[in-house]
């Protein structure tokens, strides 16, 4: 009896000293990232490489966000909103250099290759408790898309798709939005992802996908040929991009005032207003 | 002894408050219980539909498979097919397939491409291969006597199978059958990746926007206060029957 005892015992108190010391190794890890909080200088940046501003976006980049995989030129949302935060930032436009990363693995702890990365990503907590991210630079209406023939196509205000079959994709803000807002008159049917969504609007099964408007470009301009977006609702926004940066970087501070200084000068309203409703031609749903 | 010292020891566990949080949470029951009601009809609905098609189907396919005139090879052969492939494919694929793919690949127009529609033929068709070898096993399990004893007072095979073979054999398989049932029951969520919500996707939105698991708790209580009632009735519609058979008290 007692020696079969002794091994479970000892196996528990192992792991009661392995819990302890993890949690000791977890509270040094808090105080290095303290001493800095001395104020930055934010006309004289710190950039990773010193006098040229370093930004990073996805391999490729799409429209509207990118045109022409090319952000040097300026063309498209977020490479316009770059530009524009460089410029706040003090840097001219040949003082901007470009590097590409892939989307999952910047979300990550750690030093970066870039001073900020922008490639839509959301903001979340989980996400922040990690990265580094700025104000938002874009908050994400819902929008409405299909098939050209559908009968959602014309759709000018909320009312006219109350009487629609809408598909949405589960775990989405999309769902929440067309259950509380839309509120259609036929079930709504969700999908496990918008693959399942697709084959749903083959099969005639719904009439139009709801989902937030960066979503909806993606898949009309990329993934299924024949679809179109109807309209992004006004009113509707939910996710809010934002700035992608490592952990505790002193930067995240400038970058915040330069968007907070576009946005008070009306500059962000009229990138977005260029790039996200007029070159994307989604007209406005009335809600 | 046991579930009186779970019932005392489980709350007395360091994690227990977190677990009720996440798992028990009376509010989040309380505001989610009566919309995972309203789904659930719509899995009733499917389940009373699909069942009795299920029985008819497999019972057709059981008898074209023990068909023993060599006149009926096709029809037997086309049964050995039917079960092979339905039983193969996994549910989950035969609905993807057919609840997409036939009202798209032959353009139905509404109602007639409805995803609970062509959801439930899916089901159907996938549960009546598995049911189908049970009713075989019952009808293989009637003793040749019996059909030797029905031919010698001049009975056809139609009418020996009709009122003697068939009511023997489903007196012995009511425990599979009943597992078919119940799992039928369950299988059902399966249709809700076609579009409609039923309850256990209603679960999962509820999880979602609440971040806690308590709606999958709640769906998991209605489904029990659906299959415990029905596994009791079989087990008084089998203790009845062997009652009224003259079964014995000896073990």
């Amino acid at each position: 009896m007692r020696r079969s005892l002794l091994t479970p015992l000892a196996a528990v108190g192992l792991l009661a000293g392995g819990t302890l010391f993890a949690a000791c190794g977890g509270d040094d890890d808090g105080d290095a990232g303290d001493g800095d909080d001395a104020s930055v200088d934010c006309d004289n940046p710190p950039t990773v490489s010193d006098g040229v501003l370093t930004i990073a976006t996805g391999e490729p980049a799409f429209p509207p966000y990118v045109i022409d995989d090319d952000p040097t030129n300026k063309q498209g949302f977020e490479a316009a909103v770059a530009y524009a935060v460089a410029g706040e930032l003090g840097f001219s436009d040949d003082q901007v250099t470009w590097v590409r990363t892939g989307f999952d693995e910047v979300i990550a702890p750690g030093g970066k290759n870039f001073d900020f990365n922008l490639q839509q990503y959301t903001i979340t907590d989980e996400r922040a408790e990690v990265v580094d991210f700025s104000a938002p630079y874009y908050t994400a209406a819902q929008a409405v898309f299909g098939y050209e023939d559908s009968p959602a196509a014309g759709a000018s205000s909320v009312e006219d798709l109350k009487a629609l079959r809408i598909g949405v994709a589960r775990g989405t803000t999309s769902l929440t939005y067309v259950e509380d807002v839309i509120d259609p008159d036929q079930d709504i049917f969700v999908y496990d992802d918008n693959a399942d969504a697709k084959a749903a609007l083959d099969a005639d099964q719904i009439d139009a996908i709801v989902s937030d408007l960066p979503t909806a470009l993606y898949i009309t301009a990329v993934e299924i040929e024949g679809t179109t977006v109807f309209g992004q609702i006004e009113g509707s926004g939910t996710d809010e991009f934002g700035l992608l940066l490592a952990k505790d970087n002193p930067l995240t501070e400038c970058v915040d005032q330069a968007i907070a200084a576009l946005d008070d000068s009306g500059e962000l309203d009229a990138i977005t207003q260029e790039w996200m409703s007029d070159w994307t031609e989604a007209p406005v749903i009335s809600s | 002894m046991v579930v009186v010292a779970l019932l005392i020891i489980v709350p007395r566990l360091p994690g227990w408050e977190s677990v009720q949080r996440s798992f028990f949470n009376g509010e989040i029951f309380a505001t989610t219980f009566p919309k995972l009601l309203s789904a659930f009809v719509l899995d009733l609905k499917i389940l009373a539909w699909t069942t009795p098609a299920v029985l008819a189907l497999s019972l057709l396919v059981a008898l074209a498979r023990g068909a023993r005139s060599p006149a009926l090879f096709p029809l037997k052969a086309f049964a050995v097919a039917f079960t092979d492939v339905f039983r193969g494919i996994p549910t989950i694929l035969v609905i993807t397939l057919i609840g997409f793919g036939v009202p798209t690949g032959l353009s139905l127009p509404r109602p007639w491409n409805s995803p609970l529609l062509w959801g439930s033929v899916a089901l159907t068709l996938s549960y009546s291969a598995y049911v189908a070898e049970i009713i075989r096993g019952g009808i293989d399990g009637v003793h040749e006597s019996q059909r030797a004893a029905a031919r010698s007072i001049g009975m056809t095979s139609g009418q020996t199978m009709r009122s003697i073979v068939l009511p023997l054999a489903f007196r012995g398989i009511v425990p599979p059958m009943m597992n078919s049932f119940i799992s039928l029951q369950k299988d059902v969520a399966l249709i809700s990746l076609l579009g409609p919500v039923e309850v256990l996707r209603r679960a999962g939105i509820e999880q979602s926007r609440f971040f806690n698991f308590t709606p999958y708790v709640g769906a998991a209580v209605i489904f029990l206060a659906v299959t415990i009632p029905a596994t009791r009735a079989a087990d008084w519609l089998m203790a009845r029957q062997r009652r009224r058979t003259g079964g014995t008290l000896i073990t």
